[in-house]
């Protein structure tokens, strides 16, 4: 099995950036600079744009930068970027691994990631759920993890059960793809499908919401659910797969049966999940399961997520939150102290924010809770339906100067995030 | 009445657009007035109860909406329902729901035909803020919604709509939604009766028969209102 090879008995890597053809050279050359360019002007880290130049000059570009090399592909609606991350950092027992740490999941992201990282064996990449077919044929990746699915930016993303069935028609194409996929999600079960259970490692860890898998994507009948997290379709189309990674009294159990201590610095059960199904894919490189935990504990923060900035004595902690999976998440993580939620809904958040009557903010009731952002007051009226005390400040200074000296959580969606990460000086 | 009972229809299909809000707002508006209510959620594999006195019905996606479309009308619970003046408030798929035949997947599928009207399948998907003004006679301040649905629905002749479009579509770029006696549909997600509490107390009014509600305080609700008019040039 691959999972017990020491990287020595690996194949030796083949080197793809001196191989690479003129053209394709050239793209990455452009690629790599054009980022750099970006980077410099203070326009961004520079991934999409980079890599959207290289592949005008050549569009098979992804293609023959992933050429040559070990690949894991990491999709999912929540905890793909986190999980990429924690897998780069495991997978790096190995040898140098590139991989898109900054988020930018689609190809122009996957393509610069690449190029910037040159000649290396292994890539880890982040993978937008939508763009999932189009990435694994053009990088024939070695491992594909697939986390979970649920609703999204509902004014634009594709429908839950859509999004299941695109899956599922990209993996039957590649059946020697090894599957890395969360036992726990209907959609996700169902985008499986009929792959060879010999490719298919599944893992369990646990999954607070549950409001998008109600219904079988196989014959639209019942999912029933047992209190164990057990669940199966009352027509006998789809049922929960006995996985091989779980999560057991706060460690994580291995393929094996074995129990280990994964001390993480980023908080909540949510991470520990993404940690074990890290591990999982790292094991299908070769890395040992003992090897990879202590690179795990490496992380601090993930693009500015978790990170822990003191401020006139607040030491205030950044969680992202998207779609209501996530809120959920951020609750189960954030300590019992004094909360900033902050709410947008710019183009990259999704514009509708109806999502907020999806999210049970009762968890919060007893902290002190202030809300901003450019959507504070659908904010403020679902707090209130939500019997929620709350107060409303008009910027983050004015939150901080509001909570005494301590801990501050601060939960936010995406541009909110991005707005107070950019006032906390770019913390990363 | 002994007890008002707010019935959601299927939310285990039709959930997408933050649909339970609509009966958290009435439940907690009919509570703050001191009258006794009730929420019973309706799966779509359990029978709808005859006796409820608001049934809401949300939005959701095509195989969603399909589905449910055949087992209200194999159940038959909201006819009987809207027989007897029952008030229905319907939102989306659910709104295209109460016509005679609605798209999906892209096919012509049958509706529960309780109001005179259809729904096809329109030139673009309608995605955006949408507000308009409340038919007059209901006394109402202007509709703030989000819509976001590829139909568009034509109502039959001496059918009313909920509200005339002065931002977005609704059902056809003039009309939004429908008012036929205690029934309403309308496009807008929020949910609706967040950005409108008065016509959430339409509906109770309505179910309870109280012309008069006491008033609430409407602070975060009224500046919600604001921001959201002032963000299409209304105020």
């Amino acid at each position: 099995m691959s999972d017990d090879r020491k990287p020595t008995e690996l194949p030796a890597p083949r080197a793809s950036t001196p191989r690479l053809p003129l053209r394709t050279a050239l793209a990455a050359q452009v690629s790599r600079t054009a980022a750099a360019l970006s980077r410099a002007t203070g326009r961004g880290d520079g991934s999409v744009i980079g890599g959207r130049l290289g592949m005008m000059i050549d569009p098979d570009l992804l293609a023959r930068l992933a050429d040559g090399r070990e690949i894991a592909l990491v999709s999912g609606t929540n905890g793909k970027t986190t999980t990429t991350r924690f897998t780069a950092a495991a997978v790096g027992v190995l040898g140098d691994v590139a991989t898109n740490s900054f988020g930018a999941n689609m190809p122009t992201g996957h393509t610069s990631a690449l190029a910037r990282a040159g000649d290396t064996r292994y890539a880890v990449l982040e993978v937008d759920e939508h763009y999932l077919p189009q990435v694994i044929k053009a990088t024939l990746p070695k491992v594909v993890a697939l986390l979970n699915l649920s609703r999204d930016q509902l004014d634009r993303a594709k429908e839950v059960a859509m999004m299941a069935q695109l899956w599922r028609d990209a993996l039957d194409a590649y059946p020697a793809v090894h599957v890395v996929a969360n036992a726990d999600d209907p959609m996700v079960v169902y985008a499986v499908g009929d792959h060879p259970p010999a490719r298919i490692t599944w893992f369990s860890a646990g999954q607070r919401w549950q409001d998008d898998s109600h219904v079988c994507p196989a014959c639209g009948g019942h999912i029933e659910r047992w209190s164990d997290g057990g669940w199966f379709c009352g027509n006998g189309d789809l049922r929960r797969p006995e996985p091989q990674w779980r999560l057991a009294d706060g460690k994580v159990v291995d393929a094996d049966g074995v129990a280990h201590e994964v001390p993480l610095q980023l908080p909540g059960t949510v991470n520990l999940g993404n940690a074990a199904t890290a591990l999982a894919v790292a094991a299908r490189f070769g890395v040992r399961t003992a090897d990879g935990i202590p690179r795990l504990a490496t992380v601090a923060s993930v693009a500015g997520r978790y990170a822990q900035v003191d401020r006139d004595g607040r030491l205030i902690r950044l969680l992202l939150a998207k779609n209501p999976a996530s809120w959920l998440e951020a609750f189960d993580m954030a300590d019992d102290a004094p909360t900033l939620l902050s709410i947008n809904a710019r183009d990259p958040d999704g514009l509708d924010t109806s999502w907020l009557y999806d999210v049970d903010f009762s968890p919060l009731r007893g902290r002190q809770v202030l809300v901003t952002g450019d959507r504070a007051m659908d904010l403020a009226v679902r707090l209130e339906i939500n019997e929620v005390p709350f107060s409303h400040v008009r910027t983050f200074g004015d939150a901080v100067a509001a909570v005494p000296p301590g801990r501050l959580e601060v939960i936010a969606n995406y541009t909110a995030f991005q707005d107070i990460r950019a006032e906390l000086d770019r913390v990363v | 009445m002994s007890e008002l009972t707010i019935v959601w229809v299927y939310p285990d299909l039709l959930s997408t657009y933050g649909d339970r809000g609509n009966m958290l707002i009435l439940h907690r508006r009919a509570l703050a007035r001191g009258i006794p209510a009730r929420t019973v959620e309706v799966r779509s594999d359990e029978k709808l109860p005859a006796h409820g006195d608001i049934y809401l019905i949300g939005g959701g996606e095509d195989g969603p909406q399909a589905s449910a479309a055949e087992r209200l009308i194999a159940d038959g619970g909201l006819h009987r329902a809207a027989a007897d003046r029952a008030v229905i408030f319907a939102v989306c798929a659910g709104y295209q729901l109460l016509g005679s035949s609605f798209f999906a997947k892209g096919e012509k599928c049958a509706g529960l035909g309780l109001v005179d009207l259809h729904s096809d399948r329109g030139p673009s998907r309608a995605v955006g803020e949408l507000a308009g003004d409340i038919a007059p006679e209901l006394g109402l301040p202007p509709l703030t919604g989000f819509e976001n649905h590829g139909g568009r629905t034509h109502l039959g002749a001496g059918v009313r709509p909920l509200a005339t479009v002065t931002t977005g579509v609704g059902n056809d770029s003039v009309g939004e939604g429908v008012w036929a006696g205690t029934i309403l549909g309308t496009y807008a997600h929020g949910p609706a009766l967040a950005r409108n509490p008065a016509l959430a107390d339409l509906l109770l009014r309505w179910a309870t028969g109280e012309e008069n509600l006491a008033p609430l305080d409407e602070t975060w609700t009224g500046r919600l209102r604001a921001e959201r008019l002032a963000a299409v040039g209304r105020s």
